[in-house]
């Protein structure tokens, strides 16, 4: 997945390594590999692949972990800016 | 139960397994003529939000209570996925009720969940049927199931096997590997999703085809000819918008130079529209840079939906480049408007 990038500095992706008590979950549920384990701790290698699924976030048993996750489809992101439209769908 | 008056079994059941707790359906694992017309009228988009299976517990094989358990969705493109991965296997299936999604969806939306698993867990009676206590999650789940929850609603422990069902087979013999964690997006999985874009783009299609025949009636001169030669640059422009946004855009992504999908959308619109002059040399320069902005607009929209079509955009990078482009495709749109209007006066 090298070769697909999106933008650069947007996820919110956040890591708190003092939380980490070395579950390894996060490296296992993500789809990017992003994380991985040393020293029994996780480490973050590479933030900017993260596309915001929250599958390591819903894992991690400290919030050690955090990422406001969403749907990434055009229609459902303009359907969320007008006013009343909540809940809209998607995929 | 086959012979219950009212019923029928389904197509994808080829027999009931009998167990000590219930009879349980043994699924086909070989794909039926019946299956490949599903699957094609799901790819055009034709019944996809209603392609589904019923949840619940299926066999594949004659699985004994050893055997391992695979969790999937009732989403049937997803659930024939899986069964034809698993040709010569003997384990069980059980299905989720995810509404007709497929996984990674549902477990964005709350579908597919540990509720949900565990709720299928109770109905089926899974854990007299098996005598281990482990269910084999697709990775892809891991955003709407948290394992531990699961252990906690039904007593079966979660574990994330691989992200695609065609390395089932492999996971099962010889454990995970990294390969198997990582989601790909190879260009058979960007060419499947094409049809539907194009399908589910119907509205667009037929608004701007409605809109650019409304447009070419605009002038001075009411000539049929006139009026059949404007059309016929209006819809030109809108197929290769549609080719270049829909078609070329997801073929050629990784090989694009851009990051911003809008902007390499509008370059292969941009590439199209080039030869729209030497096409239609009967049309003043003023018409046909209408139409090549009208095609570039459409290909970068349409490019910037593909987005959603992904697996690696975040949702706060897609609204960030919306938030840029947005405003400048419907400039661009408004402008392609008027100078095709304005060609009609010349």
């Amino acid at each position: 997945m090298r070769n697909f990038r999106h933008l650069e500095n947007v996820a919110t992706l956040a890591y708190d390594r003092d939380r980490c008590v070395g579950c390894g979950l996060c490296a296992t549920v993500c789809p990017h590999r992003i994380f991985a384990m040393r020293d029994g701790k996780a480490e973050v290698l590479d933030r900017e692949a993260c596309m915001e699924c929250g599958a390591c976030a819903l894992n991690c048993p400290t919030s050690a972990i955090t990422v406001t996750p969403g749907v990434g489809c055009a229609d459902y992101i303009i359907q969320t800016w007008l006013p009343g439209k909540r809940g809209a769908s998607c995929c | 139960m086959d012979d219950l008056a009212g019923y029928r079994i389904e197509p994808y059941v080829d027999g009931f397994l009998p167990t000590a707790h219930a009879r349980i359906p043994r699924v086909r694992t070989r794909p039926t003529r019946l299956d490949r017309l599903g699957t094609c009228r799901a790819r055009l988009g034709l019944d996809r939000n209603n392609y589904t299976v019923n949840p619940g517990l299926y066999a594949i094989g004659s699985p004994g209570p050893e055997a391992p358990v695979i969790v999937t969705a009732n989403y049937k493109l997803t659930f024939d996925t899986v069964r034809f991965a698993l040709t010569g296997r003997d384990l069980w299936l059980l299905v989720a009720d995810t509404r007709g999604i497929n996984i990674w969806c549902a477990g964005g939306k709350g579908t597919f969940s540990a509720g949900g698993i565990a709720e299928q867990v109770r109905k089926t009676g899974l854990e007299r049927i098996v005598s281990h206590r482990r269910l084999i999650l697709p990775q892809l789940g891991a955003n709407g199931v948290r394992a531990r929850d699961l252990r906690k609603a039904c007593g079966f422990e979660a574990v994330f096997g691989p992200v695609r069902a065609g390395d089932l087979p492999r996971y099962l013999d010889n454990g995970i590997d990294e390969a198997m964690r990582a989601v790909t997006f190879s260009l058979r999985e960007r060419a499947e999703v094409i049809p539907v874009e194009l399908v589910l783009g119907w509205k667009l299609i037929l608004t701007a085809i409605l809109v650019t025949a409304v447009l070419s009636l605009v002038g001075p001169e009411f000539s049929l000819n006139a009026i059949l030669q404007r059309w016929a640059l209006a819809a030109t422009a809108t197929g290769f918008g549609l080719t270049a946004g829909a078609i070329l855009f997801p073929l050629l992504l990784p090989a694009l130079r851009t990051r911003l999908f809008s902007l390499g959308g509008a370059g292969l619109g941009l590439a199209l529209a080039v030869l729209t002059p030497a096409i239609f040399p009967e049309h003043s320069w003023v018409a046909t840079t209408g139409a090549g902005l009208w095609t570039v607009s459409l290909a970068s929209w349409l490019a910037l939906n593909f987005t959603g079509s992904t697996p690696y955009t975040s949702p706060s990078g897609v609204e960030k480049e919306m938030r840029k482009a947005i405003p400048i495709l419907a400039g661009s749109t408004v402008l392609a408007a008027i100078l095709f209007v304005t060609a009609n006066f010349l």
